[in-house]
């Protein structure tokens, strides 16, 4: 059930340096999962198109929900929502394109372990996860440096936290990857969400492993649902609707086994 | 109240359609929007084949517009009329194909394969500026349009729209060439072809470099080019550029246009054909105007 609405912003903060934190509150909550997004639309006739934003976290407890976003300042759009204040309204609709838990239902049980790795940007997704998943969890996340960390007193309470910095400030100097060796962590399965090279290098490590990963992708979007063709990224295997080898981001994704892509 | 228009006998219950390549075929919007309220579905452009479209990026937002280099990814004929055209049958509401090809057999093929299915109208792609061969090739040059108007007529079983693009000097003659090969309708405006820099990264910000423009950005534009295509031919236009409200809808109607359009704002909001067909009425009403007819190229 896809929801289009004013929600209302109940809260907003600065995590660190152009990243930003929003609670809105929005029906969208209530059929939300771990790793779908919401198109946010600007107030400004100038720009037409929606923001897609990964969702940070899920609060059904209250009617209508609340969703959090965090997510970085990319532009004029972003810009405009990191100035909203409580109280301030915003178009959204979503929940959209298919979560992580939706390709896996009913293989986790509680003695796996699930590694959620996460990069820059794309570490939002995983907190929703982590405290979605019934299993072990282990996340890694990787930043630029310590001064660009957030979301790591949420990620730490929702499962054991490894940490890599590329300048080494903090946690494994180097990437996601390093950490994950260097820390010779091993999981049944993989998820995650960041850059593309880091994608790329999920997909080698499960490989090595022998455990399917989860990735989610990244593109610029138009319609957010599926229509316009905009956002699709190359498949291994001829795609339903358009009968070529482009998977549609938005509502075949965002979230892929990383085999399903070429990358 | 009369809101119904007629396309080559056609009658459509209202004006308001979606605009090809902004809808697909409806299934993802009929999540929102109500089908059967809808003049017409303009389906995105099916070619004799699937279409793998070009690499990504493929969209960039301007100001008040936005650029797109899909390359007409589409799976092709028989998929579109097996899995689309039956998910359009069970709504009341026109069907108008569009129709795209590199070369005009294989525009004709499509154009054969449609002859005994639902399809209400065709409408001939000759304007997407986004593909390397075919679509626009044909569009730019009169000889060619006229040429690929009259092969395409000669087979067609539907009523044919040869769907224009702005990016010519004359936008009269070219609708001209079209009236006189035979075509039933024109529809414009396709979008105008633009470009967007990333300076940081000094990159283009499409993979293709170059985009169709569209969104509010194009409306004054297309607005002037329905006028001048109107006071050169007599079959009906079908306007767009644009469109996000009632009040734009009615420029095109009052400059000529016989039907209109809704594209690009269906991505800033999935309910805006709704919005103008419901606006369109209210402004009927307020105006006492009892035919929407009256109001097809009433601008003095």
């Amino acid at each position: 059930m896809k929801i289009k609405e004013t929600a209302a912003v109940i809260s907003q903060e600065s995590l660190c340096g152009g990243v930003y934190s929003m609670w809105i509150e929005t029906n969208a909550a209530e059929y939300a999962s771990a790793g779908q997004f919401i198109s946010v639309y600007s107030n400004s006739d100038a720009r037409l198109l929606p923001r897609p934003i990964s969702i940070c976290e899920i609060d059904k407890t209250s009617k209508p929900g609340k969703l959090r976003l965090v997510y970085r300042i990319a532009g004029a759009g972003t810009d405009e929502f990191s100035r909203m204040t409580t109280g301030d309204r915003l178009d959204i609709l979503g929940p959209l394109g298919n979560g992580f838990l939706a390709p896996v239902s009913g293989e986790i049980s509680p003695d796996m372990t699930a590694l959620l790795i996460g990069g820059g940007i794309g570490i939002p997704p995983m907190l929703e996860l982590a405290k979605s998943l019934t299993c072990s969890v282990i996340t890694v996340a990787g930043y630029r440096s310590s001064m660009e960390m957030f979301l790591t007193d949420d990620l730490e309470s929702a499962g054991k936290l490894y940490i890599a910095t590329d300048d080494g400030s903090f946690g494994t100097k180097g990437t996601v990857i390093d950490a994950i060796r260097g820390e010779k962590i091993e999981a049944d399965m993989i998820f995650a969400c960041g850059p593309k090279p880091m994608l790329k290098g999920v997909k080698d490590l499960a490989e090595s492993m022998g455990v399917p990963a989860y990735i989610s992708m990244e593109e610029r979007m138009a319609c957010g649902v599926g229509a316009c063709l905009g956002c699709v990224c190359e498949s291994t295997a001829i795609d339903d609707h358009s009968k070529v080898n482009n998977k549609r981001i938005c509502a075949d994704g965002p979230v892929f086994n990383a085999s399903e892509v070429v990358l | 109240m009369n809101t119904s228009v007629s396309i080559a006998g056609i009658t459509l219950k209202n004006p308001v359609m979606t605009a090809s390549g902004t809808f697909g075929s409806g299934i993802e919007y009929s999540e929102f929007v109500d089908l059967n309220k809808l003049g017409a579905v303009v389906t995105k452009g099916v070619s004799l084949t699937p279409w793998s479209g070009n690499p990504t990026p493929r969209v960039a937002e301007t100001y008040g517009g936005m650029l797109n280099a899909i390359g007409l990814q589409n799976p092709g004929i028989d998929t579109f009329i097996e899995r689309d055209l039956a998910f359009l049958s069970k709504y009341d509401t026109r069907i108008i194909v569009n129709v795209c090809g590199k070369t005009t057999g294989e525009y004709v093929e499509v154009v054969e394969r449609l002859a005994d299915t639902n399809a209400d109208l065709l409408e001939i792609n000759v304007s997407c500026p986004n593909v390397k061969e075919g679509a626009i090739a044909f569009g730019q040059d009169p000889k060619a349009l006229g040429n690929i108007t009259k092969e395409i007529k000669k087979k067609a079983k539907q009523p044919v729209i040869m769907k224009l693009s702005p990016n010519v000097t004359d936008i009269a003659l070219m609708a001209k060439v079209c009236e006189d090969a035979g075509a039933d309708a024109v529809s414009m405006i396709n979008t105008i072809t633009g470009m967007k820099i990333d300076v940081r990264r000094r990159r283009f910000v499409l993979a293709n470099k170059t985009g169709g423009l569209s969104g509010p950005a194009i409306k004054p534009v297309a607005v002037r080019m329905v006028y001048q295509a109107a006071s050169a031919v007599k079959i009906p236009i079908i306007g767009m550029g644009g469109i996000a409200s009632a009040e734009d809808a009615l420029e095109f109607i009052m400059a000529g246009a016989t039907a209109v359009a809704v594209g690009a704002a269906n991505f800033t909001d999935p309910y805006t054909t709704e919005k103008v067909i419901d606006g369109i009425g209210q402004y009927m009403t307020d105006n006492k105007v009892s035919d929407i007819n009256e109001l097809i190229g009433c601008v003095e």
